[in-house]
């Protein structure tokens, strides 16, 4: 089994049996539902805005090569340098050489999912920078030394009353357990780190080609802070992130609004097109903006899942999914959780290594029915099943299926494997889900139905013909 | 050959194969129909229903920035602004703010006796962040959602919309649209081809429920977003 495999199991075993845990998740995404649901319904039509939200992300997808090239003409004509980064390594080492260029020390940053995917943190912390994640939930991770717990929760599953000891240990700063002390707590510590920060760091939601531009969703307002106050602005994006046109946001915002948070629109959508320009008065002299392919290309070359490229990272198909909500979050061990991970992750970091997400799923389709973008999320994750079976298959499924094979072609053989099946059935009681039970994988959690003494088939043939 | 080039390289090389259209399982098969030039078109007819008079879309906008914990005071003349603006600066005690050049932000920001931070020549981060309030012109209100679109150009820069405390803006009746779809057509109509670098939408003053999601207002931003519609 390889180490990926059972680091899942044995992760997930024990979150599925903390009940504290359970509770946690269930209460944090209790209202989600309903206020999400509400906001879905205060569309004239849902469905239709999901095919146009579908449509719009497959011409960029399937353009995507004119797409990029028109975002940065447009972007590099108003003085923004682009980066193309092909792995993770490419990225961390165009971004480390922009702060020693600036001869940065301290960098703040607001949330990008594409920073915890190379690992940036760590490699510019180890290249000896101060970094600050500004985004409330981002800095509470960071100061309890983990991964986001969720793409866009990331602290979700922890209580006010651990975040308080958080703030006690690591800031000597916490008035009370209420969200509203405790954030405000953050809130003067991350002032002085924004007016002294040598760089921004972001990331971002959209990149529109038509007009060169950036666009950045959060509620907080430390995006915004972070582009607007130190002189240098870094921004790390897949290439995947592009739409064609200005105006498609007026559809995008509001529906990764609702899907996300459940919210008519999140309380800041910036765009951001250059660094400051004439006659402006602030803002960054120099922006960078690193778009990273780190196997994304992989993806793209699959037709049959390149619709996963579409995903606008709203969280809507972790929150319904019944095994997130139960493994929870950290036991995935990949950047990008719940349904979406489990189907891009094995693109993104092997197939063999990480087929096995695929198979923590109960295919119940909820996740495929909330995206809000219309990715075949349960198929694809059906795809990846056959695509691992078939670029390797497991010796015992085969022999296994050799046997049935043998048996099921055989009546003499069949009746023979039923009759000391009923046999010995009692014997397996005594060993259940024991290392001496054959059926052990299904048995530790489950019984076997009792094998009847009566089959079908003899039933039929003792069955006294009805009188006419 | 540059990183460039292996990329485009690769998605084109990728992209031989055509993908399905969205919602049909088939693989690998060749589009049936083409999609339109620009699907998100019609965004208009699918996106929450807002009605066609000034009337309903005022009271609609009210409704919305009320949901979103922002203060809405429709005025019924400029003279208005005055004393409105007077009771925000006593009720909070502000000592200093800071502004911006503009037919109304000036009229308001002058109308308070208090020492001002103008933006327009350039000023001093450490300044700003002492300034009890922001005042700030816009581009837009927004019915549909209860927001404002603002612009580094229209509101003084990038950081004087985010970083004092509370966030006051100053509109004319006739910036209110009906919806985004208006909204974005507005601006690409009033900028093209010289955008802003910074066009920001902003519903609602700043929050976070990153602590077991309890809505928390002003978690970096502004604790308080007052709109006056003059
Ligand atoms: S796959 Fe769909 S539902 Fe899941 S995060 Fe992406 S856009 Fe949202």
């Amino acid at each position: 089994m390889s180490s990926f495999v059972s680091q899942f199991k044995a992760a997930a075993s024990v979150k599925t049996a903390d009940l504290r845990h359970r509770q946690v998740i269930r209460t944090a995404l209790r209202s989600y539902e309903v206020v999400r649901d509400k906001r879905k319904a205060s569309f004239q039509s849902w469905e239709s805005a999901r095919q146009a939200a579908a449509e719009t992300k497959w011409e960029a997808v399937n353009h995507l090569d004119t797409h990029l090239e028109a975002l940065t003409a447009k972007l590099e004509a108003r003085g923004t340098k682009v980066h193309w980064a092909s792995n993770a390594a490419q990225a961390r080492e165009i971004i480390t050489k922009i702060l020693q260029d600036k001869k940065a020390r301290s960098i703040i940053k607001s949330k990008a999912m594409t920073s915890e995917e190379i690992h940036l943190n760590d490699a510019l912390e180890k290249a000896g920078f101060t970094v600050v994640e500004s985004d409330l939930g981002e800095f509470i991770v960071q100061l309890r030394h983990e991964p986001p717990y969720h793409i866009v929760f990331p602290s979700m599953h922890l209580t006010r009353g651990e975040i308080k000891e958080l703030f006690q240990r690591e800031l000597g700063d916490a008035p009370s357990d209420s969200p509203e002390d405790l954030t405000m707590v953050a809130r003067r510590v991350m002032r002085q780190k924004y007016l002294t920060a040598d760089v921004g760091f972001t990331g971002a939601n959209f990149a529109i080609a038509e007009t060169g531009m950036i666009s950045i969703t959060e509620n907080e307002g430390n995006a915004r802070l972070t582009a607007a106050l130190p002189k240098t602005m870094v921004t790390l994006l897949g290439i995947e992130k592009v739409l064609p046109k200005f105006a498609d946001l007026a559809l995008f915002l509001p529906m990764l609004a609702t899907a996300g948070a459940g919210q008519p629109m999140t309380c800041y959508n910036t765009m951001y097109s250059g660094p400051r320009q004439a006659g402006e008065v602030d803002g960054p002299e120099e922006w960078h903006v690193v778009l990273l392919d780190n196997r994304r290309t992989e993806l793209l070359a699959d037709p049959e899942q390149r619709d996963a490229l579409h995903c606008i990272r709203c969280g809507a198909c972790l929150n319904v999914c019944p095994i997130f909500r139960n493994v929870g979050g950290h036991t995935y061990g990949t950047t990008y959780s719940g349904p979406v991970g489990s189907v891009i992750t094995p693109h993104l970091r092997g197939l063999q290594d990480w087929k096995h997400l695929s198979n923590a799923s109960s295919l119940c389709g909820g996740c495929t029915e909330a995206c809000p973008v219309k990715i075949d999320l349960h198929h694809h994750l059906l795809h990846n099943r056959r695509n691992a079976s078939t670029s390797e298959p497991a010796f015992f499924e085969r022999l296994s299926y050799k046997a049935f094979g043998l048996l099921a072609n055989e009546p003499g053989l069949w009746w023979l494997a039923k009759k000391i099946g009923w046999l010995t059935q009692p014997l397996q009681k005594l060993v259940k889900g024991s290392a001496l039970d054959p059926a052990k994988a299904w048995t530790k959690t489950r019984d076997l139905p009792p094998l009847p003494q009566e089959t079908f088939k003899d039933w039929w043939k003792n069955r006294k013909p009805t009188q006419p | 050959m540059s990183e460039r080039e292996n990329i485009l390289g690769r998605i084109r090389e990728a992209l031989q194969t055509k993908a399905p259209l969205p919602g049909s399982h088939t693989a690998g098969g060749s589009t049936t129909h083409a999609i339109s030039d620009s699907p998100a078109a019609q965004a208009r007819e699918w996106l929450p229903l807002v009605g066609a008079t000034p009337v309903e879309q005022i009271a609609l906008f009210a409704k919305n920035a009320a949901d979103l914990k922002a203060d809405f005071q429709p005025l019924a003349s400029r003279a208005d602004l005055k004393p409105a603006l007077l009771r925000l600066r006593d009720a909070e005690n502000w000592q200093r703010i800071a502004s911006h050049q503009g037919e109304l932000s000036s009229l308001a920001a002058n109308a308070l006796g208090l020492p001002v931070l103008w933006t327009d020549t350039g000023y001093d981060v450490q300044a700003m962040e002492q300034c009890d309030a922001g005042i700030t012109e816009c581009d837009a209100l927004i019915a549909q959602t209860g927001g404002v679109a603002v612009t580094s150009r229209s509101a003084g820069g990038r950081a004087l919309s985010v970083l004092p405390p509370h966030h006051i803006v100053i509109a004319r009746r006739d910036q209110l649209v009906a919806d985004l779809p208006a909204a974005f057509a507005l601006l690409q109509q009033k900028y093209t081809p010289d955008f802003p670098s910074m066009i920001s939408f902003i519903t609602g003053p700043s929050r976070t429920g990153d602590i077991e999601r309890i809505l928390v207002l002003g978690a970096h931003g502004p604790k308080k977003l007052t709109i006056f519609c003059v």
